[in-house]
Parts: structure tokens; sequence; C-alpha cells
């Protein structure tokens, strides 16, 4: 032990000093060393967002109308800048084809950041903004309106306000679960698989009792599709979906906390039951807004947050951005592709995600050489 | 002002089965506090108590003089740090940004260079700063318990509560973690509780030892050496020995199983 004693003396005197000997120079490297990590997950952010730019003003050239990439974003700047004129092509790139890019630069955000914090708060690499039965509730809303023609609204909202009110009812049986028993994240996942299944089991008695014709609309809706919306669904989404991400964004260092286990959690400062509830009603409202207006599109909140962590780590100050702009590219480069592969025909975008995003995180998970997960 | 009293304290996970049964005992004073006692008795349940983890069925936690269950989260996190025993976690963080997590009650958003500088004196405090950049997961279980107590560190607190800090580190690590801890107790007069099963480190660095025997009751409580006898050990864990002097701390010898 006397071997041991003066280094030991010393560990601790280098704990017990920490604010007297501070060793400028060191700590002015380590953190330059620490803002190039952090500079790293920004670049790709920022790589993101141009991506979204650059296949936005592609996805803006894609038609039977014909403008130049570099007209597309001259069109759209004159329009937010002063209002546009009467032309042809302003009417085309403001009032038909931009409320698609826009739903689709929402949709993707919002699901992405949606999924990030549901992996997140549920500590479950499966889980993603439907895993609380987001997507059953939605779906039989929807299958409740078009199917039997009852709806909580009138005439072109009847789909939309079914599917945003009925996604929600899971979520709030959740919470009502968690309070009678416990927060902890296999309890939530329980109750939302619970809930699915009779969700599920709804809809397919509807669609039994239902004609060809509305089967139809009810498997085209339930595809997901980000064509056939206006700007002011595009307005209502993006609302949602920024005033939820911008909250995900101030709760994200909790988030982090919550990583370390509900109880060291609460040690550190955090109430994790608490903000596993907070969290999960954010997500609810962000994922059943855009769900809602655009049917059910899978994949981007259960991968893109993967592909993300891949590259950035888990960090979900940056992750969440980092997923919401990684699932805004995708989901516009899968509409783009889904509109020109066999055009005019179109293949919904809820397709392609998976058909491009699927093989691309095969190829991440055999080239990761880190541990991830 | 004791520093942490604990009264006549009960918990039970069902109502007829009680896992502590009126626990009391008070730390007037900086010390090295070992909670000791055979499987299932209670200890960590006792140190979850005490951080206002669970709340106990009956009795009270008093830390700094005021119910544990008083203080605000973040204040709390500031006084009392909780190591508890890490294993591999889903979301993979680096080892700074676990270690950067302890700084939650201290810090905003962002992290700033006073953040950085303790987390890396707390890693070198631990032997562990040259792992910084590497990915929680891809440490042994001895480093993950390295890098918790680094993390209870950077919290700053007055009181450290850890629960079985040494049970993953080989016999060098072990030494080194708890010779630290009794040295950080005399030097900066922070309070260290730590539940462990290994009699005869807690012997040999704790101030004072609580042994706890089954149901969830306190057998005694004192100086290592008034309370590491055969009798305890006997009546407690139900094994016979030998108890030989180390350098004024009791050295325990197992000789047989009792029945």
């Amino acid at each position: 032990m006397t071997a041991e004693a003066d280094p030991l003396e010393n560990a601790v005197d280098v704990w017990a000093n920490r604010s007297k000997d501070v060793n400028r120079d060191m700590s002015e490297k380590r953190m330059d060393d620490y803002s190039k990590y952090i500079w790293r997950k920004w670049v790709f952010i920022i790589g993101c967002i141009v991506a979204t730019v650059l296949v936005s003003g592609y996805a803006l050239t894609i038609g039977d109308y014909s403008i130049g990439f570099w007209e597309s974003y001259q069109i759209l700047w004159n329009h937010i800048t002063t209002g546009g004129d009467e032309s042809i092509a302003d009417y085309v790139i403001w009032t038909l084809r931009s409320p698609r890019i826009f739903t689709g630069i929402i949709a993707g955000m919002a699901l992405g950041a949606a999924g990030a914090v549901m992996q997140s708060i549920l500590r479950n690499p499966l889980a993603d903004p439907f895993t609380t039965g987001i997507s059953s509730g939605a779906s039989f809303g929807a299958t409740l309106a078009l199917g039997m023609g009852l709806s909580l609204a009138t005439a072109s909202y009847a789909v939309v306000a079914n599917a945003f009110i009925f996604s929600l009812i899971p979520m709030a049986i959740i919470i009502i679960v968690s309070k009678l028993k416990s927060t902890n994240p296999t309890t939530m996942i329980m109750a939302g698989i619970a809930v699915m299944y009779i969700f599920n089991a709804m809809s397919t008695l509807i669609k039994l009792w239902s004609d060809e014709e509305t089967i139809s609309s009810i498997f085209a809706w339930s595809v997901g599709s980000i064509d056939s919306n206006s700007w002011a669904n595009v307005i209502i989404m993006g609302i949602v979906a920024i005033a939820g991400l911008f909250t995900l964004l101030i709760l994200s260092k909790r988030l982090n906390v919550l990583s370390t286990g509900d109880e060291s959690a609460r040690s550190i400062g955090v109430d994790a039951g608490k903000l596993r509830i907070v969290s999960l009603l954010i997500v609810s409202l962000m994922s059943a807004a855009v769900v809602s207006f655009t049917g059910l599109i899978g994949f981007v909140g259960l991968v893109c947050p993967h592909i993300a962590r891949m590259v950035i780590g888990s960090d979900n100050r940056y992750l969440i951005p980092a997923s919401a702009v990684f699932g805004a590219a995708l989901l516009l480069i899968a509409d783009s592709v889904g509109r020109i592969v066999i055009a005019p025909a179109v293949i919904q975008v809820g397709v392609i995600t998976s058909f491009i995003g699927a093989p691309l995180f095969l190829y991440l998970i055999v080239k990761q050489k880190k541990e991830v997960w | 002002m004791s520093i942490i009293e604990v009264e006549d304290l009960s918990f039970g996970y069902e109502s007829d089965r009680k896992v502590l049964d009126g626990i009391s005992f008070t730390i007037d004073d900086p010390s090295f506090v070992c909670i000791v006692g055979p499987n299932g008795v209670g200890k960590s349940t006792l140190i979850r108590c005490m951080n206002g983890l669970i709340k106990p069925t009956s009795g009270s936690v008093k830390v700094m003089g005021r119910n544990v269950e008083e203080y605000d989260l973040k204040e709390l996190a500031k006084i009392m740090s909780y190591v508890p025993v890490m294993s591999k976690d889903f979301n993979v963080l680096t080892v700074l940004d676990t270690v950067l997590i302890g700084r939650y009650a201290h810090q905003k958003w962002k992290t700033t260079s006073e953040d950085l500088d303790i987390a890396y004196k707390a890693l070198e405090a631990m032997e562990i700063d040259h792992l910084a950049m590497r990915n929680f997961n891809e440490l042994s279980a001895g480093q993950h318990q390295k890098v918790s107590l680094a993390r209870g560190l950077v919290q700053e607190p007055k009181i450290l509560v850890l629960d079985e800090p040494t049970s993953n580190l080989d016999v060098r690590h072990q030494m080194y973690v708890s010779a630290f801890l009794k040295i950080l107790v005399r030097k900066t007069e922070t309070t260290v509780v730590m539940v462990s099963h290994d009699l005869n480190l807690s012997a040999k660095f704790a101030d004072r030892i609580v042994v706890m025997e089954p149901p969830g009751k306190i057998y005694g409580m004192g100086e290592p050496k008034d309370v590491v006898t055969k009798e305890m050990l006997r009546k407690v864990y139900n094994v016979e020995s030998n108890i030989i002097d180390d350098n004024g701390s009791p050295h325990v010898v197992l000789q047989s199983v009792l029945f």
C-alpha cells in the first residue's frame, strides 16, 4: 500500500484542486478538440439541409409543365418576397408543387425527430413514432370515416380529423396505464402493443363490412403520400411540427440524462417518468399531425435516427436535429424517385422510402465498425 | 446538523413483506461509511431510500438537516450523487459525454470549458482519461465502473453514495478505488457511503461499517474492529471464520459454512 500512497494522494489532489490547478493551454486545447468533435456533427446536419434544399429544387421541376432547376428557386423566392405574379409558372410552382415539397420536408422532419426521441425515451432501437399505437389509432379513424362515413368533422377534413383524434387515443391510454402502473419503457411499449391490437381488430371489422372501392381507398390512405396537400394543411402541420421540434431540442439535454437509467437520471436531477410522459405527448402530437394529413409513412421514423446515430453518435442535442433533417432529405428523395421512375404514374412515397432506406441501412449496419447499439 | 440522519426507516414492495425494518443511524461528520450484509438484506434499497430514489413506507431520511423528499431534484443532485452499477446502454455515448451527463445540474444546454475541465479531472483521477473519446459500450465492466464513479464525482457532491463500486474491478483497481475514496474523504470533507460485499476491503478503508442482517435490520454500526467479529460473521453470514489483525484493521479468514 505504501508504494501506492503517493500516486493516490496525487490523484485525489488532481480532483480536489480542480478549480485551482487549471492548465489554461490544456484547457483551451481540450475545448478546441471538443468544438471540432461537435462541429463534425454539425457538418452532417448542414449536409442534410443542403441536400434537402437541392432535392427540393429538383422536385419542383418534376411535372408536365417544364420549369428549369434554378428557375424554380427564382420563382419560389419571388413569390415569397413579392407575393408572386399571375404567370402560369408561378401558379405551378407555388400552388401546385410547393405544398407537396413542404409537406415532405415537414413530415420527414417530424417523423425523423419523433423516432429519435421515441427510441431514446423507450430505450429501444425498434421504437418509432408509431410504437405507441399512433398508426393503428389513425388507421382506425381514417377507416371509420372512409368505410362508415362517421367523422368528427365534415367534408374534406373528415378523414384528417378522425385520424388525428383517434391517433392520440392510444397515447392517452398509455399515459393512464403508466400512471396506474409505472412509467418504465417496457410497460409503455406493452400498453402500446395492446392498444394497437384493439384498434387493428376494429379496423379489420369495418373493412370486412366494406365494399371493394372503400377498401381500396382505405389501403391507399394507409400507404402514405405527400401529394394532394394544400398550403392550409402545410401550415397546420408546420406549426405543430416546428413547435414540437423546438420543444424537443430544449428537452434534448434532459433526454441524454435519461439514457443513464431512471434512477440514475433522478439522482442527476431529472424526473425520468415525467420527462418520458411529456416527450411522449409532444412526439405523439407531432406524428399525429403528420399522419392525419399524409397517411402512414413508415420507415423514416424508425431508420433515419439509426443512420444519424451511426454518423454522429447518440447525443440527443444533435441527434434530434440530425434525424429531422435526414428524414426530410430522405423523404423528398424518395418522393422524387417515386414520381419519375414510372412517370407519369407515381409510386407512393411510403413504398420508396423503404426501397431506398432499407439497403442503405443494411449497408451501414455491415460497414459499421463501432458498437452503436 | 447531521450530514445524514436516517430515522426509523421502513420499506416494503408489498405491504406484508418488509425489505427494510426500522433502520436508524446518523452520519455526523464527513466520513467513509460502508454498508455490508448478506445478499438480499436490503443494502441497495437502503441507499436508494437515502438518495430519495424510492419513497420509504415509513420513517424519514434527512440530508443536511432537511428531509430528502423536500429537495428539488437539481438541488439534491448538487449535494448528493449516486453511483450505481453501470452496464451497456442502447444509447451509446462516448466516455467523455457519459461523464459530462453528471454535470446536468450545474450546466446549461451548451457544454462549457469549465465542464470539460472538470470532466477530464475526474477521468484523470480515475486513470481513464485516455478512454475519453471511446464509446462507452466498448469498455469492460470494470472500466464502466470507473466511468460511473467519474460521473458521480463531476456532480461535485458533498455526499457520494455508491452501490458496489468495486464489484467488477480487479484487485489493483479495488484497492485503488477504495483508497481513493478514503483520501477523498480526508482531503475534501466529502462523505462516502458505499455498499460493499468485500468485508476485508471495507474493514481496511472505512471509518465506520453498518452491518445489516435479515430481515432488513441493522445488526450493528461502528468502527471496523468493533463490528467485524467472529460472532457477527456467525450470526449474520452463517460462516465460521478467524479474524486476524492487519495493521490495526480486522481481516477475515473464512473457515467453513454453517447450516
